[in-house]
Formats: C-alpha cells, sequence, structure tokens
C-alpha cells in the first residue's frame, strides 16, 4: 500500500476536491489522514487476488423506464431555489479566462 | 405514549380526532423540545391542517390511510416540496426543493400528518449528531448524552413523544444506531426494498430509508406503507415487499438463531449481557441458536470508510452553489466553487469528501477504492455462507449505551467504532432492526440487533416480536 500521505498530496487532492481549506485545516487533515489510513492498512494482509468487487448490493440490470413523457419539475421553482438565475437560466462567475 | 396502530384504530372508526393526537404531539413539543432540539423545523400548522382534512374525511365517511392521523417526523435529508431540506449543512441552509421524496409522497397518500424535519449529521456523516451544522440533539433519557447518530433527532422525536413515527436513513447504522441509544425499534430494510427517490444522497449504494417507532408492530405497519418499486429509484427492487404485520405472532419455535463466535472485539459487557438475555428468550421460545462465524466482518470500517466517502465525494459534488443551496461569490467560476464548498461543509463532511477524493484519485485508486469493493464481496460471502445454517443472526446494535458529548469528538477513528456492529449489513445490503431489549450501564437503554438476509424482513419481524414479547 501506499506510503505516508503528505501534506503536498492532501493539498493536490484538496484542489480535486473543490475546496480551499485553510493552512490550519490542511496540517489537521493530513494528520487525521495519515492516521486513518494507518488504520486501513489491515486489509493489507488479506489476498484479494481472486475476489470479485461487490459494486452494488442488489445486482439490478438495464433498468429502463417506458418510453413516455411524465412531467418533469417546474422550471421556475427549481430557478427559484438556485443562487443567482437570469432569463431562465442558471448564472454562474466567469468560467474563462482564469486559471484554473 | 400512543401507538401508530392505535391512532389509526381510533382515527378511522371515530372515537379518535387527528387534531386532537396532534395537539398533544404538539404540547409535547411546546414542553420539551428546547432542551432536545429534535427538529430543525417543526411544521405546526401543515399538521394541524392535514390532520383537520384527516377528519373531515372521517366524518364525511370517506375512506382514510393506512396511516390515517399518524403524526410522523422525517429526518431533514428527504425532500420535501416548498418546505425547507438542509441535511443540517449550512449549504443547503434555506433550500426548498421543487418535488417530494417518494417516501413523503406515500406517508401522505396514507393518511400519515407530517411533524416536521428532525436534525441529523450533517448530511448524515456521523454517530452522535454532534456535527449537526445546528447544535446537537439531546438523549431524551438523560439530555447529558448523546442520541446516537446520524439519524439523532428522527429517534429522539419518538423516544419523546414528540411524533409517534419516523423516518430516518442508514448508510452503516444511522437508524439502527439511534435508535439502539434511545430505546425505540429503528429498521434498516433490504437495500432496494424503500425508494430513496428524494432522499439526498450520502453512499448511494449503502443509503436505505427505514422508520422508528416505540414498537415492533408499528415498525411493521410503517415499513409495510413506505415499502415498493418506484420506478424514479432504477436500484429499487421490482417486486412486491413481503407482509410484515401478519407474520408478528408466529412465534420463533424451530427458527435457528446465529450466534457470532468471532464478534468484533470492544463491546461494554452491560450490552453483552443483554445479547446473552437476548439469546435465552429466544431459546425459551423454541428457537435453535447456532454458532456461525464472520471471519471478514473485522475489516468491515475499513471497508466501509472507503467505499462511503469515496461515494459521498462524488454525490456531494453537486455542492458547487450553482443550481441551489448557498454561494459564496468569486471571481471565476472555480474560485466559487472552492469558497462555497469551504464556507458552506462542516468539518467531518469535508473529512469524509477528502478521504474519499483521495481513495479514488489516480495513483491511489487500486490500493484503496479497488480493494474495498474487494472486501465487501468477502463480507458479503461470509454472510452467505452464515445464513445456509441459520434465519437470522444475533448481535448487539451498538458496543456501548449512549455516551457522554464531546467524548469522542477529537478522534473520528473512536467515532467510527460505533458502527462496528452495523456496517457490515449495508456493506452486504440486508435488513437489520434494532429493538430495545432492557438497560445496561446507567440504566440507559440496550438494544439488540437482528439481521437476516436480502428480503428476510419476514424472519427479521418474527423474531424482533418474541423478543419485545418476552419482555
Amino acid at each position: 500500500m501506499a506510503e505516508k500521505i503528505s501534506k503536498e498530496t492532501v493539498v493536490k487532492v484538496s484542489r480535486l476536491a473543490r475546496l480551499s481549506l485553510t493552512t490550519e485545516e490542511t496540517e489537521r487533515m493530513t494528520a487525521q489522514l495519515a492516521g486513518m489510513l494507518e488504520h486501513f492498512r489491515d486489509i493489507d494482509a488479506l489476498d484479494l487476488a481472486s475476489v470479485e468487487p461487490m459494486t452494488q448490493p442488489y445486482p439490478l440490470k438495464n433498468v429502463l423506464r417506458k418510453d413516455v413523457e411524465l412531467p418533469s419539475l417546474d422550471r421556475d421553482e427549481v430557478l427559484d431555489q438556485a443562487p443567482a438565475a437570469e432569463s431562465g437560466r442558471f448564472r454562474v462567475p466567469p468560467t474563462i479566462g482564469f486559471d484554473v | 405514549m400512543q401507538k401508530l396502530v392505535d391512532i389509526v384504530a381510533g382515527v378511522t372508526n371515530g372515537s379518535l380526532k387527528a387534531s386532537a393526537v396532534v395537539e398533544e404531539h404538539l404540547a409535547r413539543i411546546v414542553a420539551r423540545e428546547s432542551e432536545i432540539h429534535a427538529f430543525n423545523l417543526v411544521t405546526a400548522d401543515q399538521a394541524r391542517n392535514d390532520a383537520a382534512k384527516v377528519d373531515e374525511d372521517v366524518k364525511a365517511g370517506k375512506k382514510v390511510g393506512a396511516l390515517a392521523g399518524v403524526p410522523i417526523a422525517l429526518k431533514d435529508n428527504m425532500c420535501t416540496r416548498g418546505v425547507e431540506t438542509t441535511c443540517s449543512s449550512k449549504i443547503l441552509q434555506g433550500w426548498k426543493p421543487p418535488y417530494d421524496a417518494t417516501v413523503v409522497t406515500k406517508l401522505r397518500a396514507a393518511g400519515a400528518v407530517i411533524m416536521g424535519k428532525t436534525n441529523l449529521d450533517e448530511f448524515a456523516m456521523g454517530s452522535s449528531t454532534e456535527n449537526s451544522a445546528f447544535g446537537p440533539t439531546k438523549n431524551p433519557h438523560d439530555i447529558s448524552r448523546v442520541p446516537g447518530g446520524s439519524s439523532g433527532g428522527s429517534a429522539a422525536a419518538v423516544s419523546a413523544g414528540f411524533a409517534a413515527a419516523s423516518l430516518g436513513s442508514d448508510t452503516g447504522g444511522s437508524i439502527r444506531q439511534p435508535a439502539a441509544l434511545c430505546g425505540v425499534v429503528g429498521v434498516k430494510p433490504t437495500y432496494g426494498v424503500v425508494s430513496r427517490y428524494g432522499l439526498v444522497a450520502f453512499a448511494s449504494s449503502l443509503d436505505q430509508i427505514g422508520p422508528f417507532t416505540s414498537d415492533v408492530r408499528d415498525a411493521a405497519t410503517l415499513l409495510e406503507v413506505i415499502s415498493g418499486h418506484d420506478p424514479m429509484d432504477s436500484t429499487s427492487i421490482p417486486q412486491a415487499a413481503p407482509s410484515l404485520v401478519s407474520v408478528l405472532d408466529h412465534g420463533v419455535a424451530g427458527m435457528r438463531i446465529g450466534r457470532v463466535t468471532d464478534l468484533p472485539e470492544g463491546c461494554e459487557p452491560d450490552v453483552l449481557a443483554r445479547l446473552e438475555a437476548a439469546f435465552d428468550a429466544l431459546r425459551s421460545a423454541g428457537a435453535i441458536i447456532v454458532d456461525v462465524k464472520l471471519p471478514s466482518i473485522q475489516y468491515c470500517l475499513t471497508a466501509y470508510y472507503l467505499i462511503a466517502p469515496a461515494e459521498a465525494s462524488s454525490n456531494l459534488a453537486r455542492y458547487d452553489g450553482v443550481r441551489y443551496g448557498n454561494r459564496v461569490d468569486a471571481a471565476d467560476l472555480n474560485s466559487m466553487y472552492a469558497a462555497t464548498r469551504e464556507a458552506g461543509f462542516g468539518e467531518e463532511v469535508k473529512r469524509r469528501i477528502m478521504l474519499g477524493t483521495y481513495a479514488l484519485s489516480a495513483g491511489y485508486y487500486d490500493a484503496y477504492y479497488g480493494k474495498a469493493l474487494k472486501v465487501r464481496r468477502l463480507i458479503s460471502d461470509d454472510f452467505a455462507h452464515a445464513y445456509e445454517k441459520t434465519d437470522v443472526i444475533l448481535t448487539p446494535t451498538s458496543p456501548s449505551v449512549a455516551f457522554k458529548f464531546g467524548s469522542k469528538t477529537d478522534n473520528p477513528l473512536a467515532m467510527y467504532l460505533c458502527d462496528v456492529f452495523t456496517i457490515p449489513t449495508n456493506l452486504a445490503g440486508h435488513p437489520a432492526m434494532s429493538v430495545p431489549f432492557g438497560t445496561g450501564a446507567d440504566s440507559m437503554p440496550v438494544g439488540v440487533q437482528v439481521l437476516a438476509t436480502t428480503l428476510g424482513e419476514q424472519a427479521m419481524f418474527k423474531v424482533a416480536a418474541e423478543l419485545e414479547r418476552s419482555l
């Protein structure tokens, strides 16, 4: 299993998770995640090579509904709950022209 | 406290007014809610209107539903159209969903009266309700102790008589553990028995809605109403749910009850003593106790705390300040996302998003998430072997009675250990329920957990009913 988690990795993961953690949160998170990952090493002892991963508890396949029109959510009611909306659409800050 | 079934019977035959039942429950809320804090929102006006409507229908001779006049509280992670649904998170504070969850639609159609939305650990992540952004719920048996979690508000609401029943959601024990700690019945049905449409998702392959009630018959009655296939939930099981109330008086003669010989360590002796008493009661009623082994459940915490945060990190990506909830403004989109999520999520939610994102990230996926899915298979296989020679399995619900506030908040792993007996069920997708079975240390309630295999609810309810009768 992987080496102990570093602060750099925590910073990278927080960027992936779109969380702007404070310096203090990053420090605390690094220590706590390291502790948990250490505990999780208990499964390293298991031989899992021939075990099939289990992704869902009740295997259903090809769940399709009948191709008929159903009422959808009321657009005004949905947009009314958005932080910002304009002309029947969600409004967001600029998406290009900035570093990501 | 009035039983759900007695309220339905009285309201239906006209001897009891739904309005009077609601007023009794509202009076108890007025008297004690300020110290318990079971609710994020009490919908008193709507409850009064709904109860009056039930009374009018009875008076007019109309047929009323299976839950006519029953005051029911909803965990605040179930969508109610036009009524604030927060998940006890700042990021959703003020959000009024544009639709009802399927369980809400079913409750209303059955004549239930919705009393309000109950407190929880933020996004159902926790075992004590201490992670709620709006402050903790107190245990009605001793307000210096936690009610358990994450559905602590729903458990406390029934325990304190604020509602005759409530609904919670259970991802790793979030119905059963608070039920045990508050001395009420709590049921996690088989994955797929109750629709998740309109339940705010935490870990989609584990989440399941279920009832809290003051006894087993009430739980069976309520579960029958909320069960059933729903085309709006693609994981909903496409077959009719089994009848439960009809089996409650069948007894347990000849049934095989599993005793786990390699139970994870760390359970308090007062809880183990009640478990032994439960085995004795079932043996006296004619059941056969069978030893079973579940060698892989010692790895359940690792599997769960990789799988659930991984799914959560994906599910909670939707809280981005665009379509609903709150936003922290910033100059560009990515900065807005990060600032919104940093301000809106509490510490435990951030911790799990981080853990899940890490477990799914390139270079670590196989070592963590991939392995956890394989361990999940081992645990499921262990149960399959055990159920070849037993009908149900009995374990403690929680390793201890309700603990004091603050006693586990500094150590996330200590809090996670509260779920060691409840998590395996979610990983396997099986049903399980907690039944109050006497008291332990400091006269606090103890719950015994009855587990069964996929769609084994009938066997589970037979045993639960027998345990209740034996007290």
